[in-house]
């Protein structure tokens, strides 16, 4: 807008001062003075005829790219489509699903609102606006059902969650008749635990080694491992479970337990887990191992200090994330760890319940109540699956690059108090009270976190500062 | 490594003699070094054999099963192992149709919903809207399953009443022993069908999908996108000419990576269909099957010969997801848009 106005201003080198910023290209405002209307304003942009506007410095166009009308132009379709649908089903046929409601609503929603953008501008921008419209309503819809999921599952599940006895009690003396303030799935809580605790501490080893060995040990070897775990990604989670109940139960004899819910669930995760640390680490910028290479530093120490902690938000995320596929994962416990319903500490020995599991055997029963704690167990496991979400997000939601708030404001603080103590000229004297304020902005963490550009900036910035 | 091996290794051009034999790198460093390499070739050791194990026992073990059934494997319906009677005829059926309506479903969601997120949605709700999307595929399936089984099911058979009626006469969507002109006809031969299990797959793949489909987008070049602007394009003419071109590889690759995990799919799917035995075309009619809803079926009532039967059946499943996975990892690295992610 101002290079279109500059332009303009150019030529027409007769006028003069803020007024003289008329511009034809623009479409409105008119230069009113007759005696400046020379020439230059015979350009094909400027109708002849147009309305004299009044004088006056223009106004400042708004760049936004909404505006009311279009604003107004939805709601309006809105209304009458929904108005259009009542009359229709209200009225003309005789049509009673609220389904059907819905859709032909939006059709006739879609409809009017074509009509009604079409009244001000040409069919290519009606269509894109329709466009926009339907890809914007298609994400509505998945991100309205998935709340909806979600909030279903709770609320059917606060019944159950409402008693304490729930998180307390286990269901070895609560038949399915009882009521809910009797019975409980601690015995699923502690297996579930139990269970994701032995995979964790099978995969989290096993899982970032080898995706340090990926990265830091190229060569055919680790293409063939990587070309495996790819494509054990693609195995159903069933499967898994199948292939330990072959071998751990029915060959090696053991009792379906705690053990070989973890082995199964181990399976499973292990290559999400290695897939995800692999995408982690590939992205820590050579140039942070080399300049750790070139300090002398072995191999094991660079990775040790360098590589890791680079990437350790991405590893972090990827093994929350790996533990939340894993603990809601129901068919490999469903065949490796038997149903119980009392508490049974021990993963070595008997059958020990899950809450996936739990909630699977529970809501295959007739009974009200045994439905409600099915959802309650439901409803347990996905507030879990949420904590873990949103602390994988506080950890390591950040892109390569980004400060968290907090950093941000420091760096501000920090740049500020430069600003004022190089106007200030008396930058010696005040040399030991600065110390402490340009900590964090030297801080280790946040520079590696950062990734290659913004990293290094930061750091050169710490280190050359007077 | 590379770094000790380039240190001095380059000869610089201010040598004059004329024969520079090829020098010899020395890269062993420290022992420590030694032990590094050795105990990260051992963790990749002990999960290449751990992921191979699993693939040659499942093989081995569904030999035997194979070897009994031969080609029948593929064409009988009945599951009857003890008898020498089995095949997965039905259950594969099954498990394509379930895919295939979840895909139908999950594509135009996750395509509005990715092109939504990378090109309209402001900057300030960009991540959230990820982060949910993220949400959506960690949502354990059992709750799904839930959802499909106490809500989707009693909501869906009108639709599925409707479809019937007026669609009936394509074979797939024709229901049998039913008469759509009778008003009082009973709706439970609309539940427990393959179109309300593939409903809910179609919710617990559209996020993969959507994700993959995001990523490419992103990645388009944003010369291409001001070129394209610059030259009078509407939004949606940019996204017609630049983006969707550039991002067909991660369309069509995000589809097959939702088609590979929903055929996998058990525990929803499990809960939600009635299971049968017979070659079962009819989306929206009762009883379906799919392989993982047959493994969690017979598995506990499986004698030595049915569990090799069962890995037989695993081992279909599995092989029909690793061909999808493939072609579609291969088809997302092979288009222009996968060039860039190599860091």
């Amino acid at each position: 807008m101002t290079d279109l106005l500059g332009q303009d201003m150019d030529n027409h080198p007769d006028k003069a001062g803020p007024a003289g910023g008329h511009g034809p290209t623009a479409g409105h405002g008119h230069p009113a003075p007759a005696a400046t209307a020379g020439a230059g304003h015979t350009a094909p942009g400027q109708p002849s005829g147009a309305p004299a506007a009044p004088d006056g410095p223009e106004e400042r166009r708004g760049t936004a790219t909404w505006h009311a009308r279009d604003l107004l132009s939805v709601a309006g379709a809105a209304v009458a489509a929904v108005a259009l649908t009542f009359l229709l089903f209200g009225w003309i046929a005789p049509f009673d699903a609220p389904l059907g409601f819905v859709v032909v609503a939006y059709l006739l929603f879609l409809g009017v609102y074509a009509v009604l953008v079409s009244f001000d501008e040409n069919p290519v921008a009606v269509r894109d606006r329709v466009v926009a419209v339907l890809w914007q309503s298609l994400a509505t819809l998945l991100l309205v059902v998935l709340v909806f999921v979600i909030s279903y599952t709770l609320w059917r599940g606060h019944r159950a969650l409402d008693h304490l006895n729930f998180f307390t009690q286990d269901l070895s003396t609560t038949g399915p008749l009882q009521p809910l303030t009797q019975g409980g799935v601690v015995h699923a809580m502690i297996g579930t635990l139990e269970q994701i605790t032995i995979a964790l501490a099978v995969t989290v080893p096993l899982g970032l080694a080898c995706a340090v060995f990926l990265n830091e040990v190229p060569g055919g070897y680790a293409r063939l491992v990587r070309t495996v775990v790819e494509a054990m990604t693609a195995l159903p989670s069933i499967v898994a479970g199948l292939f330990i109940y072959a071998t751990v139960i029915l060959i090696l004899g053991y009792d379906k337990s705690g053990l070989a819910a973890g082995l199964a669930l181990s399976l499973m995760m292990l290559p999400i887990i290695i897939r995800a640390s692999d995408v982690v680490i590939r992205l820590v910028p050579g140039s942070l191992r080399e300049a750790s290479y070139a300090l002398g530093a072995s191999q094991w120490r660079t990775v040790l200090t360098v590589v890791l902690p680079t990437a350790r938000s991405g590893l972090t995320t990827a093994v929350i994330l790996g533990t939340a596929r894993g603990i809601g994962e129901t068919s490999p416990v469903l065949l490796t760890a038997g149903y119980t319903a009392s508490v049974n500490k021990s993963p070595l020995s008997g059958p020990q319940t899950s809450l996936p599991l739990a909630t699977f055997f529970m809501v295959a029963s007739p009974q009200k109540n045994m439905i409600a704690r099915g959802f309650g167990a439901a409803a347990l496991l996905m507030a879990l699956v949420l904590l873990l979400f949103v602390v994988a997000r506080i950890i390591g939601g950040r892109g390569p690059g980004e400060l968290s708030r907090a950093q941000q404001r420091r760096r501000a603080q920090a740049s500020r108090r430069d600003v004022a103590r190089m106007s200030s000229g008396t930058g010696p004297l005040r040399e030991p009270r600065q110390r402490p304020g340009r900590r964090p902005d030297r801080r280790p963490v946040p520079v590696p976190a950062g990734g290659d550009p913004h990293g290094r900036r930061g750091r050169s910035r710490g280190g050359t500062r007077p | 490594m590379t770094a000790s091996v380039l240190g001095p290794g380059h000869p610089g051009g201010t040598a004059p003699e004329p024969a520079d034999a090829p020098r010899v790198l020395h890269s062993a460093g420290a022992p420590s070094d030694r032990v590094f390499r050795g105990l990260a070739r051992g963790s990749g050791g002990v999960v290449l054999g751990l992921m191979l194990l699993v693939g040659v026992f499942l093989a081995s073990r569904a030999w035997r099963a194979l070897a009994v059934a031969r080609w029948s494997f593929l064409t009988t319906a009945k599951w009857e192992p003890d008898s020498h009677h089995f095949g997965i005829a039905a259950v594969l059926t099954g498990t394509v149709l379930i895919g295939m309506v979840a895909i139908l479903i999950a594509l135009p969601l996750a395509l509005g919903t990715a092109l939504y997120i990378s090109e309209y949605a402001p900057r300030r709700i960009k991540r959230g809207l990820v982060s949910l999307v993220d949400l959506m595929a960690a949502v354990p399936s059992v709750v799904y399953g839930l959802w499909g089984v106490f809500f989707l099911q009693g909501h869906v058979v009108g639709l599925s009443r409707w479809i019937s009626q007026y669609f009936g006469w394509i074979p797939l969507f024709n229901v049998d022993g039913v008469d759509p002109h009778d008003p009082l006809a009973t709706s439970t031969v609309y539940t427990s069908s393959t179109f309300i299990a593939g409903i809910v797959v179609a919710l617990m793949v559209t996020p993969i999908a959507c994700s993959v489909m995001r990523e490419t987008f992103a990645q388009a070049p944003g010369g291409e996108r001001e070129g394209a602007f610059a030259l009078g394009a509407t939004k949606w003419g940019m996204i017609r000419t630049v983006v969707l071109p550039f991002g067909v590889g991660g369309i069509i690759g995000g589809t097959m990576l939702g088609l590979g995990r929903a055929l996998g799919e058990t525990i929803a799917v499990y809960m939600i269909i009635s299971p049968v035995f017979a070659v079962q075309p009819h989306l929206l009619q009762n009883g379906a099957n799919s392989v993982s809803a047959l493994i969690a079926l017979r598995y506990g009532s499986a004698s030595h010969f049915g569990t090799s039967a069962l890995m037989a059946a695993g081992l279909a499943l599995f092989t029909m997801t690793l061909v999808v996975n493939f072609i579609a990892s291969s088809i997302v690295a092979r288009s222009r848009s996968g060039a860039g992610t190599e860091a």
